[in-house]
């Protein structure tokens, strides 16, 4: 393997793992406050992806109509704003139907409920998009730059450059605002924080809201990346984003990002190596291996027997 | 269904009434009562339902008729009371005093004698039911197996406590072990050449292929079992879960197991009798199990891992024997699974089967025998009676399922020992 094709791999895990990591940390952000993982949160980004998808044909479709005529850039702009605001009254709503009612329940109770309401919202994507695959609407024409023998378009480079941003904006708000400070208290300690006259349900809806539009974000951009959709892709992605919130330890939303990234890395070297059929056994093998003997994560807190079940 | 109206705990009003009414009525009474719904449907069930405007029997009790022709639904429910429900009710009203006599005799004989009667006029009833048409028999097989199936899971959810999502990777395990036991030895197949042996004994060499395949899928459940010693909870689940997807990848991977295409080409093997008799075997065992020392252990290493640690319980000897149990019983069932299918591929033992596996579970009741049976025989039923709503089937279930988790988060009939005697004794 000479430099160059490493460096072309180190790329296209970056894209790769970034849409793992901002999946990711809706379930890590979810975890830290809740004690518990949103498994609905992969089918919420299937459907931020579609919410994505219909917005997008529809602003262009009204351009082209000469309706409202749009500049590509606005209309992602507007997509991708509009995406997360939908998608995070999602969020907002699973958390009101699925997990707010089942607060005192066992926690294996709330992962049943969102086991179910991720199937809810398959089939009901499935029922009104159809089976068939659709094809994301490309709004911005790839251009290919070459770097030392390496090839970078455009795209990649936005939205390594956007998750990026999207991590960093989440940090800052978690640790310098008030909300965030209310959510670290959360996570800190969930029985003394409505003592000090903070609600829980708004920090939980919060919570959603945020993990939910970072999941529309990751959508688009996957929409843009690998232009073709359809309903089961947040099986897929959810769950290995879900084994990266794990990974990274629970709760912590650097290890989020960083296994993240690890996973793509992993599954982009393992399909480059080795046959592409032995992507998923060797990442999971990785992963088994990884928490066989670091069973707390790479940044996780060791468990304690006495944490809220 | 009738069971739950007479031993029902609060009813109200109308249903007071109905249960006051049955109250004398014996477990044999109903059994023999279905017995005759059952043989009187082979009789006449064909001409009643042409002359109440119906082409053929309705396989479902009606459900897929109300879904699938509205017209045909005063016909049905005509059909469902004149075949079903009326004969039932009025054996088991008019003859209960005369059931209650034998089951006072079969009472005072060793339970095995009482169970053993009572199991094989139950198996006749599923006979004669099932024998109606094929739809009926698979799905029958269907439901059997995955009573297995859930109390197996329920062992390790429910008793120990574990939220393991790794009984689809035992599944396939038991599913591949037990295909190429058979396929191997006993079928002429391309793809390992002709029969070593001839099928005559298929009764013996089935059981004894489905114990080597627990065997099988038990030694699968050491990679769970293992590192379940140091860690609980979510990270268990992550391992059982890339457990599932590892050996679901693995099987994709090996060609001479037909990789994602699958395996074909089973015996014929997994007939009613057989899944009858093997499930209720393993009912059996498993109810003994959970209600052993050991399940008391599992109890414990649930509630209080430390706690149950001082007590002398030997917490990695537990967990281990129950990760073991449980996958030699997830693994039987994959087997007879293969055997009822005749076609097995890697794609069947995914997320999907693992939703459906949970939620017979939890929409039974955790820590209960009696749940797992309720909520594995409900689940499959609502899933073949939803079926002409095509996917909006997909929506009813989970909302279902939503439902029961928010009111019962525990499930519908949780921490409830399987009471034999009690369910056997005469009434009256």
């Amino acid at each position: 393997m000479n430099l160059t094709f490493f460096f072309q791999n180190v790329v296209n895990a970056l894209q790769w793992g970034s849409f793992y990591a901002l999946i990711a940390l809706g379930y890590s952000m979810v975890y830290s406050i809740l004690m518990l993982f949103n498994f609905a949160h992969g089918d919420i980004f299937m459907v931020g992806t579609y919410i994505g998808f219909v917005l997008t044909t529809g602003l262009v479709a009204l351009s082209a109509a000469g309706i409202v005529v749009l500049p590509n850039w606005l209309i992602l702009v507007l997509t991708i704003v509009l995406a997360m605001l939908f998608t995070s009254c999602l969020g907002m709503l699973v958390e009101r139907i699925g997990y707010r009612p089942l607060r005192g329940a066992p926690r294996a109770s709330a992962a049943i409920t969102g086991l179910m309401i991720g199937i809810i919202l398959q089939t009901t994507v499935l029922s009104i998009m159809g089976a068939q695959r659709v094809l994301y609407p490309s709004l911005i024409p790839t251009t290919a730059y070459t770097v030392g023998g390496v090839s970078v378009t455009n795209i990649k480079i936005m939205i390594v450059f956007v998750s990026i941003a999207l991590m960093i904006a989440l940090h800052q708000f978690v640790q310098h605002s008030k909300w965030g400070m209310a959510m670290r208290a959360m996570a800190y300690d969930y029985a003394v924080v409505p003592l000090m006259g903070i609600s829980i349900n708004a920090i939980a809806a919060l919570t959603f809201a945020i993990g939910s539009a970072l999941a529309a974000v990751a959508g688009i951009m996957y929409g843009m990346a690998y232009p073709i959709l359809d309903p089961s892709m947040g099986i897929l992605f959810g769950w290995k984003s879900f084994v990266a919130a794990i990974l990274g330890g629970r709760g912590s939303i650097m290890g989020a990002c960083i296994a993240g990234f690890l996973i793509g890395f992993i599954e982009i070297f393992v399909a480059t190596i080795f046959p592409s059929t032995l992507r998923d056994l060797i990442a999971y093998s990785i992963i088994l291996f990884i928490l066989v003997f670091r069973p707390h994560g790479l940044f996780g807190e060791p468990y304690s027997a006495r944490l809220r079940l | 269904m009738h069971q739950t109206t007479s031993t029902a705990s609060h009813p109200r009003g109308s249903l007071e009434l109905v249960r006051r009414f049955f109250a004398n009525v014996p477990l044999l009474a109903w059994f023999c009562g279905a017995l005759v719904a059952v043989i009187l449907e082979r009789a006449v069930g064909l001409s009643m339902a042409q002359s109440l405007g119906m082409p053929r029997i309705p396989v479902l009790f009606g459900f897929l008729v109300f879904l699938k022709q509205p017209a045909l639904i005063p016909g049905a429910l005509g059909y469902v009371l004149l075949m079903n429900i009326l004969p039932i009710c009025i054996t088991a009203k008019i003859g209960a005093p005369v059931f209650n006599l034998v089951s006072r005799i079969l009472y005072k004989m060793p339970l095995v004698v009482t169970a053993l009667v009572h199991l094989a006029v139950l198996y006749a009833v599923f006979h004669f039911w099932a024998d109606v048409n094929a739809y009926r028999m698979i799905m029958l097989k269907m439901m059997l197996i995955s009573i297995l199936l859930t109390l197996s899971l329920n062992v390790i959810n429910g008793y120990m406590g574990e939220f393991s999502c790794s009984h689809p990777g035992f599944m396939a395990l038991g599913a591949y072990a037990a295909s190429l036991f058979t396929v191997g030895l006993f079928v002429n197949d391309q793809l390992f050449g002709p029969a070593m042996m001839t099928s005559d004994y298929a009764v013996v060499f089935f059981p004894l292929g489905l114990f080597f395949t627990g065997l099988v899928s038990a030694l699968g459940a050491l990679v769970i079992a293992i590192p379940s010693f140091k860690t609980r909870g979510d990270y268990l689940a992550i391992i059982s879960l890339a457990f599932t997807f590892i050996i679901k990848s693995v099987l994709e991977n090996l060609e001479f197991l037909g990789g994602p295409r699958g395996l074909s080409g089973q015996p014929d093997w997994s007939s009613l009798p057989m899944v009858f008799i093997i499930v209720v075997f393993g009912v059996w065992v498993i109810n003994n199990f959970v209600t052993s020392t050991m399940g008391k252990a599992l109890n414990a290493v649930r509630d209080d891992e430390i706690a149950a640690e001082a007590m002398t319980v030997d917490t990695r000897k537990t967990k281990i024997i129950a990760f073991m149990f449980a996958a030699f019983w997830a693994g039987v069932a994959g087997g007879l699974f293969a055997h009822v299918l005749r076609f097995v591929n890697p794609s069947t033992f995914g997320i999907q089967k693992l939703a459906e596996v949970l939620a017979m579970v939890y929409f039974g009741g955790l820590n209960s025998v009696y749940g797992s049976i309720v909520g594995a025989v409900s689940i499959s039923l609502l899933g073949e009676a939803l079926r002409p709503l095509e996917i909006l089937k997909w929506i009813i279930i989970p909302l279902l399922l939503i439902l029961v988790m928010i009111f019962r988060p525990r499930g519908l009939i949780s921490f409830k020992e399987f009471n034999i005697h009690n369910l056997l004794k005469p009434r009256g």
